[in-house]
């Protein structure tokens, strides 16, 4: 336990760099995807390519995306921007279709309604589609957030820093139990927060779906 | 006024919803779409705010061609009711309905100031503001729609079936609400329903389609039902058409004969020497009916006649001819006889106390009497 008491700044920073690490790949990602799934609601040929192809992209195990990132961006083996391009794949690859289908699943009447309001195509996305769209929305980023903080401690292998780094070099021998335990639990800590926090906010920020039995749901 | 001038929708898929539809609709009227499913209402009442173009024809609206404007900027001076209200899940009640103001560029307080008036206008309590769609009602969520409908005070409003989802009870006091409103309003109303009964109830005029988008008849209610140009109007005005058409005729000339009345607590013997044809009508102090007895009721009541030894009455046919209009019609006139346990139904005034008694061959008669003297179109 005495590692713990020493390295207690350096534990704490370095949560600090991993959700970061973890979490700009969401945020980015959901930026790309709400346009793709927008589209793949849209249009029956984008749905038809885009919604195969996340799927499979979502297949490919980490490791393996990870070192394919070169070869498409042309980066350094170590760079760490390969990680975060990769994440930034899976958030994309998970979002796409979660907005496609919440997009799908706003009632018609709903939408008829809103156009006959008078508004026009881009208001009525975000004053009505959106919004409605937003329970599977932050279902699918809580999934995303999760996934990706762990993805981030298997990006260590090729030298992105955050908690993994605590993972190997505790497991150099002579192992060091304490430096890898203090970083499995600061990872599971990192996620159980984050996926609280935004289940707080989306709760917060979707009050209306808590009242109905489901949204549109008459009487 | 609205203007269809040769009409027609074709859909993609070759459907022909509407054919050649010529058609005025007047300001300050209520028009009625009416046909079976699928004969292009909603697509006809649609293209009015140009949610469905047009393949040919021109749409006027105040003369102007509806295509001149932005379609958005159209929509937001042509409130829509839609079928199941079609109300934001999301937003507020207070907030669905200031929806418009606020794309019109209303401040939010002022917008969510004059919603808040609508409430009450559409017979709303003012708490209802807070909460979501999903805690109303059916009949409340439809209230709201047409309040929605009417933020931006919209001189058209169109109603694709308001109020076909909700019971038949809640309806009928929705239509009530409409025509009271209608009659502070005086929006040009487009309405459309499949119920022959709704849009005779509501329709100033009423324009029949059949399958395939093309009008039938476009007509007054009393028209429609008098004279169905064709078998397809006829049968889908309905069975009771004789009868149902005697709603829209004044029962002025229907005359009042006496009727036996005995006020709550006669002794039985007392009013069983007052009966008359074996009945007499048992009224309050204030001389309003309560109900019936009878030659052979009142022979098993020693004492005074009480509450609970009344027949229930029937229908009250309202005749009060110094206030004339609200005057009934034959149709409240005939009923009233026929629902009556005397075969006489009790005519009252506008305060409603006793005033006489009508029977069916009256109503008849005098309906025989309208005919012959052309009043009634035969
Ligand atoms: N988007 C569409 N594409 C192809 N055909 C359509 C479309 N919308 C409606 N139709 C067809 O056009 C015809 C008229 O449809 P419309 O919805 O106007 O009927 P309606 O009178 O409102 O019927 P209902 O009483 O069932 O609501 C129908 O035959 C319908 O199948
Ligand atoms: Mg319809």
């Amino acid at each position: 336990m005495n590692w713990v008491g020493d390295h207690i700044g350096d534990l704490l920073s370095v949560s600090l760099d991993h959700l970061r690490l973890a979490l700009a790949p969401v945020l980015v990602g959901l930026l790309l995807s709400l346009p793709l799934g927008w589209a793949a609601n849209r249009w029956r040929l984008a749905r038809a390519i885009l919604v195969p192809v996340s799927g499979l992209l979502y297949t490919i195990p980490s490791l393996a995306l990870f070192v394919m990132m070169p070869l498409i961006l042309g980066t350094q083996i170590l760079d760490p921007l390969n990680v975060q391009a990769a994440l930034t794949v899976y958030t994309v690859a998970l979002l796409v279709r979660s907005i496609a289908d919440a997009l799908a699943a706003v009632p018609a009447p709903v939408i008829a309604a809103a156009t006959a309001m008078g508004y026009r195509a881009a208001g009525r996305f975000f004053a009505v589609e959106l919004p409605l769209a937003a329970p599977v929305l932050v279902a699918g980023v809580r999934v995303a957030a999760v996934s990706n903080i762990s993805l981030v401690a298997v990006g260590q292998i090729i030298g992105v820093g955050g908690l993994g780094y605590f993972l190997l070099h505790g497991a150099q021998s002579p192992p060091n139990y304490p430096e890898i335990i203090s970083g499995v639990v600061l990872i599971v800590v990192l996620a159980l927060l984050i996926d609280g926090l935004l289940a707080f906010a989306g709760s917060r920020l979707t009050p209306w779906a808590r009242v109905g039995p489901k949204a549109g749901a008459r009487r | 006024m609205i203007e269809f001038q040769a009409v027609t929708k074709r859909y993609d898929d070759g459907t022909v919803a509407v054919d050649h539809l010529d058609l005025t609709i007047e300001d300050g009227k209520i028009t009625v779409f009416v046909g079976p499913s699928g004969c292009g209402k909603t697509t006809s009442l649609r293209m009015i705010n140009r949610m469905i173009d047009a393949t040919s024809g021109a749409i006027l609206l105040d003369g102007k061609d509806i295509r001149a404007q932005h379609p958005a900027d159209l929509r937001r001076g042509i409130g829509y009711v839609i079928q199941n209200a079609g109300l934001f899940p999301h937003r507020t009640v207070l907030d669905n309905v200031a929806t418009v103001p606020m794309l019109l560029g209303a401040r939010k307080a002022a917008a969510r100031g004059r919603a808040a008036e609508l409430l009450a206008t559409v017979g709303l309590p003012a708490e209802l503001g807070k909460r979501y769609p999903a805690q109303l009602s059916g009949g409340q969520q439809q209230r709201v729609g047409v309040a929605r409908a009417l933020a931006a005070d919209p001189p058209v409003l169109l109603m694709d079936e308001p109020f076909s989802a909700v019971d038949p009870v809640v309806r009928d006091d929705l239509q009530d609400e409409l025509l009271r409103l209608q009659s502070e309003l005086g929006k040009t109303i487009v309405f459309v329903t499949h119920d022959i009964d709704e849009a005779i109830k509501l329709g100033d005029q009423v324009a029949v389609l059949r399958v395939g988008g093309r009008l039938a008849q476009y007509d007054t209610p009393a028209a429609l039902l008098a004279k169905p140009v064709d078998d397809f109007v006829a049968s889908f005005v309905g069975r009771d058409r004789g009868y149902r058409a005697l709603g829209f005729l004044p029962a002025r000339q229907v005359p009042i004969g006496p009727v036996a009345s005995v006020p709550l607590g006669t002794p039985a013997d007392v009013a069983r020497g007052r009966l008359d044809a074996g009945w007499a009508v048992v009224v309050d102090t204030e001389n309003k009916p309560l109900g019936w007895v009878s030659e052979a009721v009142l022979s098993e009541v020693d004492g005074e006649i009480r509450p609970e030894h009344l027949i229930s009455g029937g229908s009250l046919y309202v005749a009060d001819a110094e206030a004339s209009g609200t005057a009934g019609t034959l149709r409240n006139a005939l009923d009233a006889a026929l629902s009556s346990p005397a075969a006489v139904g009790i005519a009252v005034d506008a305060t409603g106390a006793v005033v006489g008694g009508v029977t069916a061959e009256t109503v008849l008669k005098a309906l025989a009497d309208a005919r012959r003297s052309g009043e009634v179109p035969t």
